[in-house]
């Protein structure tokens, strides 16, 4: 065959991309079973996390929190046709790999799991696989898409149901992106140093307004009005880890944080989803907490 | 790329929204996810209705597996539109991994259309009266519709909107409309759940 269209390329940053664009607007959720990511799938999630335990056990249990079992990602693989999505610690290259090698959609290269390298980030272009990385801020987002990251959430404190932390970097995100696009030329130059970026990025950021890749909000999320909040603040989409399957009723407040994410603009039907809607997760003040998750990643 | 193209486009979120379009676009993300918002906004029936009575619709990758009157591999709960007389299969080439790029030679275009698939749908069966306009390779070989025509009705497996080329939205409203899609101004709409 002649046709010009037997060079396929994968992996390629508009393939990667193109993937995080297809979820914008909707919910990811945590899950720990093939069982959960059905009852996630039925409620209207885009794609899951596969992992063996959500944030909030993380932090209870303590330990090093891990990669998976690919076992148990397999299985929730099978379970649903959503894309699936798993976490791999901080820098480690291998866990990487073995996710890679098992076709999980997206890998999230987390702070959640136990850190495996002080200073470096995995380098992402050297997949295939798409990588979203966690932030708290436009520098440290900035540094991960020049890794290689296809997509940014924010960290949030995962694992608490204290949504401050999300709406701190989220805003504190989208605050110098505004800034950025009212500085002069020379400015940029001071902006990249300050922000320990390549200058490169904070420029196409003073063209276009925005983050070269989507901006997601992972991190404390427990109600339709959590996800309504995060979205109006300039979130494209929003993870939900403990708070769906640590709450009263998953498959209710599945279906309620779907519909208020996709109508965050529309009170009244936040506030119908929310109504009798039962216990969010008990959570804990984020000022409070013994590991600040957040602080990892560097 | 509507907007670039001189007509106006507007998120449709609702019914009252969708009563009040000339023609849809039904765009990409999770097919199980659009079918149960779908259901959920209460768009669902109205939309179906606004289909049977002939509107105008462009469906991209999960848009096209709506729009298709069969799907082979979908969940029993998942809800088709049935503008198009195909049947399509889901997730056709693989997982993310297997998503890629490439030219895609387009009947009636030239050059080639720069094509982004992810987690790409492909077409097993094209009824009477559906017109391929470009095919491709699929998982076992055999080649398969990725962009295909029947009245007022386009869909395509990949996301025309990614690649910056305007092409194939100049075609969707020369279909919809017949005639130069460069200088309308009538109101069009997309879906954005």
């Amino acid at each position: 065959m002649t046709d010009s269209e037997q060079r396929r390329r994968t992996g390629t940053p508009l393939v990667k991309r193109g993937m995080a664009d297809m979820l914008k607007g909707g919910v990811i959720m945590d899950v720990v079973t093939a069982e959960q990511a059905k009852v996630a799938e039925d409620a209207g999630a885009v794609a899951v996390m596969a992992l063996e335990r959500v944030p909030a056990d993380i932090r209870r249990d303590g330990g090093v929190a891990r990669m998976s079992d690919p076992a148990l990602i397999e299985a929730i693989k099978a379970a649903v046709t959503i894309p699936v999505m798993a976490k791999a610690r901080i820098g480690h290259i291998a866990e990487a790999q073995v996710l890679e090698s098992l076709g999980v959609d997206y890998i999230d290269e987390s702070e959640v799991l136990t850190p495996a390298d002080e200073v470096h980030h995995i380098d992402k272009h050297a997949f295939t696989v798409p990588f979203v990385c966690g932030s708290t801020n436009l520098g440290e987002a900035l540094r991960r898409i020049s890794e290689g990251a296809a997509m940014i959430r924010s960290k949030g404190e995962a694992g608490t149901g204290d949504i401050k932390e999300a709406v701190r970097h989220i805003r504190s995100i989208t605050a110098d992106i505004k800034r950025i696009t009212v500085s002069d030329s020379a400015e940029i130059f001071n902006w990249a140093k300050i922000l320990q970026a390549p200058v490169g990025l904070v420029q196409e950021i003073a063209e276009t307004g925005k983050l070269p890749v989507p901006l997601f909000c992972a991190g404390g999320i427990a109600t339709p009005a959590d996800a309504s909040l995060v979205m109006q603040l300039g979130a494209e989409a929003v993870f939900v880890g403990s708070g769906i399957f640590k709450s009263s009723d998953p498959v209710r407040f599945g279906r309620a944080i779907v519909e208020a994410t996709t109508h965050f603009k529309d009170p009244s039907i936040v506030a119908k989803v929310s109504r009798g809607l039962g216990d969010a997760m008990r959570g804990q003040d984020s000022a409070g907490v013994e590991t600040r998750l957040s602080d990892r990643g560097w | 790329m509507f907007e670039a193209l001189g007509v106006g486009a507007s998120a449709v979120a609702d019914a009252p929204a969708l009563a009040s379009v000339d023609a849809i676009v039904i765009p990409g993300g999770e097919s199980t996810a659009i079918s149960r918002l779908l259901e959920t906004s209460g768009m669902l029936g109205p939309l179906r209705r606004r289909i049977e009575e002939g509107i105008p619709a462009f469906g991209t990758c999960a848009g096209m597996i709506l729009l298709a009157g069969e799907v082979l591999d979908g969940r029993p709960d998942q809800h088709q539109l049935g503008g198009i007389d195909i049947s399509v299969r889901r997730n056709a080439f693989g997982r993310q991994v297997d998503s890629f790029e490439t030219d895609l030679d387009v009947k009636g275009l030239d050059p080639p259309f720069h094509a982004v698939f992810i987690r790409a749908p492909i077409v097993e069966r094209a009824g009477v009266g559906v017109e391929t306009l470009a095919s491709i390779e699929g998982y076992d070989g055999t080649r398969r519709a990725v962009l295909c025509r029947q009245g007022c009705r386009m869909v395509s497996a990949f996301h025309p909107e990614l690649s910056g080329d305007p092409r194939l939205h100049e075609m969707f409203l020369t279909i919809a409309f017949d005639r130069d899609a460069t200088v309308g101004t009538a109101s069009r709409s997309r879906t954005n759940l």
